[in-house]
């Protein structure tokens, strides 16, 4: 083997630049810090990489999914239980880690939700009000050690760097009309008002209003007008041409580091991005407890050392776990005793939903849309309502929330049609514009059952292990999204619903349909170090000059896409690296 | 078989009679060059996904939308021989949940899948396009329900491939060979692939009655130029 070639040393190093890794960049950059990112994929730009006509291609996109990661190269393998043996998934269905620069943040549909309060003491909470009878005993909920208002100037920060379009609910305490009357208070308004609302959502806002439920307009980062947020970049207001998931913006109106982040840290002089490249390890000293640099293969496959003072794992969460595993830092967890902690509490998000098929005269256009331009109801979000008597915990959100009506993967038939021929024609003929998806999207519980480590046989393109997956719902989660679901059939039949899909989760997950890539934790937080791999503040507790950055910090997931609540943590955990790390390099909390 | 090379006019051999019609519609779409089926392959093709979505009265089918030449090109180039499709072993055959776990990259599980079924319709002694519509249509289901082993690939593998890929060809966008003039998304009233709605998201119901756009002929033809922003990485 070669020996990988030594460069000079930098101060700070980057693992992955998309959403977490490229705040991190320009933050620490900006204090004068030598910031190297390393990014696996490809460097891309809105100009010239995102243009029409070819950015409006499903079958590229959406279907053979351009932007994910490559499986060819780095897959995960997956397994329902422990006493199964890990097959790889071989090609992505039911989530979709984004690659090359900007990283999933690029893909995404612009959802843009704030967790609750209770979210982040949510064992404390739960058992307060319910004492500890209601849980399951395989669960293994926790407390996050930070609290919504720690973070409440984070989540504000986050969506003004955005220019997030929505409606407040509630302004410091004071509920405000046409809002989310559930969410946490926010300190102020969106920085924009709430998107148009398409036709599916009228039609779901007054089912669901005749039902007394609260409807809103979801917090959407593809833009209802033009902003210019505080890194003096401007948005441009979105046209609805229903190409975001999966898809990259060609409009400047979706928020990604492209458009948000990128343009700035581009031409930081402290800055310096490299794109194809692999980081293989992270290197530790002869003690494991300091991090020296990375190690990195380039496009050709030449390896190097990258020396620096402070490493920072911005990747996709499932690969800061695998990351934490390949360089050895932090006890992998073992389900079977319940030690260790890298892996443990791997969760991922709850869904389901339901399709409400309309009369002919009723025309949907489910191809004007954004990704994030649903009317919903929070009335059944987390902890919400009462769960004493409905024996278990958790919560979702629903809403009329269509994406684009993209036909490879949109062509609702009703019960009973035939899966193909005539009939199946005919009834897509039928339906295809008069038919409204509803969806349910919430809390995953964290198990001991369920983790993440290392497989034992399967390798990726460099000879280094897979991650290997292990997961199915808690039946907790089961029965949460069985209850939801005949919640929402009732909206489908008050929405005027002929025939109507139900749609709860069932037992077992299965990686073959997509339903959320909203992985996460693995590498969570918390103010244990035998329940936590990182501190409050993200970072590593045997490696303080490692810190682990994103959702796979999340101890267990909330009800709502994760994306504003990583924004908000990313800053939280950069305040503490410039205003506590730099000044006195350490542990940053005493184990 | 419908002589591989011949175009979507030529469909009405051994195809329902109503598809005639509707075959018409589309009767100036460039003619099949199977570069990947052979003529054996191709015939069952083009008559099966003519029975996946068939013609009828109003609206072209399959066959007519240029599905089987979609399939051609595709398992010709990249995803056919694996693009984005992790290939090492070892195999095994794993749970329903785990997904796809055959070797077979999906050139190589057409090939061994088509041979296959030819053997075995040659062996019952009547091909497929010998077949009237419900002889074919109770073939493909017993192909859908996994009954027989297609040279190393159950035949409910084939099926789900086959279905996927008519789907795929019916509803792409035109560039990659099916779905020729549009007809799947007139047939649903899709608009394609370049749209602004902004001004009509909130006029709720209204009918969209024009044309739909191609990736091939985006009049637009626009990029959306910023300073300050960088095109090429430094």
């Amino acid at each position: 083997m070669t020996m990988a070639k030594r460069l000079k040393h930098v101060d700070v190093v980057t693992i992955g630049v998309g959403l977490t890794g490229s705040m991190m960049a320009l933050e620490l950059a900006r204090t004068g810090l030598k910031v190297v990112g390393i990014e696996r994929g490809a460097p891309r730009f809105t100009v010239p990489n995102f243009q029409s006509p070819a950015i409006h291609d499903e079958l590229r996109f959406s279907i053979r999914k351009a932007m994910m990661q490559d499986n060819v190269k780095e897959a995960v393998t997956f397994r329902n239980a422990s006493d199964q043996t890990a097959l790889p998934i071989r090609r992505w269905e039911s989530f979709l880690p984004g690659t090359g620069l900007g990283g999933s943040f690029v893909h995404w549909n612009g959802q843009s939700f704030r967790f609750q309060k209770a979210d982040f003491i949510y064992k404390t909470h739960i058992e307060q009000r319910y004492g500890k009878k209601i849980l399951d005993p395989e669960l293994t909920i926790q407390d996050w050690g930070v609290t919504y208002d720690e973070l409440e100037p984070h989540f504000d920060r986050f969506e003004y760097l955005l220019g997030t379009s929505g409606k407040a609910g509630n302004i410091k305490g004071a509920i405000q009309p046409g809002g989310n009357p559930f969410e946490a208070p926010r300190a102020r308004d969106y920085p924009t008002p709430p998107q148009k609302e398409p036709h599916f959502g009228a039609l779901f806002r007054k089912g669901a209003e005749s039902l007394g439920y609260h409807p809103y307009p979801q917090p959407s980062s593809n833009l209802s007008q033009p902003y210019t947020n505080p890194e003096g970049l401007a948005l441009q207001q979105c046209v609805f041409c229903g190409f975001c998931e999966r898809y990259a913006c060609e409009h400047f109106a979706k928020a990604s580091p492209q458009t948000v982040i990128l343009p700035v840290l581009m031409k930081h002089p402290n800055f310096e991005l490299r794109t194809n490249c692999q980081v293989l390890r992270i290197n530790l000293d002869s003690t494991g407890k300091k991090a020296t640099g990375v190690t990195y293969a380039d496009a050709t496959g030449a390896e190097f050392e990258q020396p620096a003072d402070l490493v920072l794992i911005t990747a996709f969460p499932l690969n800061n776990v695998r990351m934490l595993l390949l360089s050895r830092i932090g006890k992998p967890y073992d389900p079977t005793s319940g030690e260790g902690v890298v892996g443990r509490n791997y969760s991922y998000q709850t869904t389901g939903g339901a399709t409400v098929f309309l009369d002919e005269s009723v025309n949907v256009n489910p191809f004007m849309a954004s990704g994030a331009n649903g009317t919903m109801i929070d009335d059944f979000g987390g902890d919400n309502f009462d769960h004493g008597p409905l024996g278990f915990i958790g919560g979702q959100y629903v809403g009329a929330i269509m994406t684009g009506g993209r036909p490879i993967e949109f062509h609702p038939t009703p019960p009973g049609t035939p899966r193909w021929g005539l009939g199946w024609k005919q009834a897509v003929t039928r339906h295809y514009n008069h038919t409204v998806l509803i969806q349910q999207h919430g809390t995953s519980t964290a198990s001991r059952l369920n983790y993440l480590s290392l497989d034992p046989t399967y390798k990726d393109a460099w000879g280094l292990p897979l991650l290997r997956m292990t997961f199915d719902f808690p039946e907790n989660d089961i029965r949460m999204s069985q209850y939801m679901a005949d919640k929402v059939v009732e909206i489908g039949r008050a929405m005027g619903g002929k025939a109507i899909i139900r749609g709860g989760t069932k037992r077992p997950y299965t990686t073959t349909v997509y339903q959320s890539t909203h992985n996460c934790g693995g590498a969570v937080m918390g103010e244990d170090p035998t329940t936590s791999v990182v501190n409050r503040y993200l970072q590593c507790w045997d490696v303080p000059n490692v810190f682990s950055v994103g959702a796979s910090a999340f101890p267990q997931n909330g009800t709502y896409n994760y994306t504003v609540t990583i924004g908000a943590l990313t800053y939280w955990a950069l305040e503490a690296i410039k205003n506590k790390y730099l000044k006195a390099p350490g542990p940053l909390v005493q184990a | 078989m419908l002589s591989a090379g011949s175009g979507a006019a030529a469909a009405a051999e051994g195809i329902d009679a109503s598809s005639s019609s509707a075959a018409h519609a589309v009767s100036n779409s460039a003619p099949t060059t199977y570069v990947f089926l052979n003529r054996e392959e191709a015939a069952f093709i083009e008559r099966a996904v003519a029975r996946l979505i068939p013609a009828d009265a109003k609206w072209p089918g399959a066959f007519e939308a240029g599905v089987p030449n979609y399939i051609d090109k595709q398992l010709a180039g990249a995803w056919g021989a694996g693009e984005r499709l992790y290939r090492s072993g070892p195999w095994r055959p794993g749970t329903p949940t785990q997904g796809y776990q055959l070797p077979f990259t999906p050139a190589e599980l057409f090939h061994t899948a088509l041979a296959a079924i030819e053997k075995d319709l040659a062996s019952a002694g009547t091909p497929f396009s010998r077949m009237n519509s419900e002889q074919q249509d109770a073939y493909l289901r017993r192909l859908e329900t996994g009954e027989k082993d297609l040279g190393g690939v159950p035949s409910d593998v084939f099926f789900d491939h086959l279905w996927q890929c008519t789907l795929e060809g019916f509803f792409s966008d035109p560039v990659y060979g099916g779905n020729r003039d549009m007809t799947a998304w007139r047939m649903v009233g899709f608009p394609g692939a370049y749209a602004s709605y902004y001004e009509l998201v909130d006029q709720h119901g209204i009918k969209i009655d024009r044309a739909p756009t191609s990736l091939a002929e985006d009049a637009h033809g626009h990029m959306i130029v910023k300073p300050g922003i960088p095109a090429k990485s430094p």
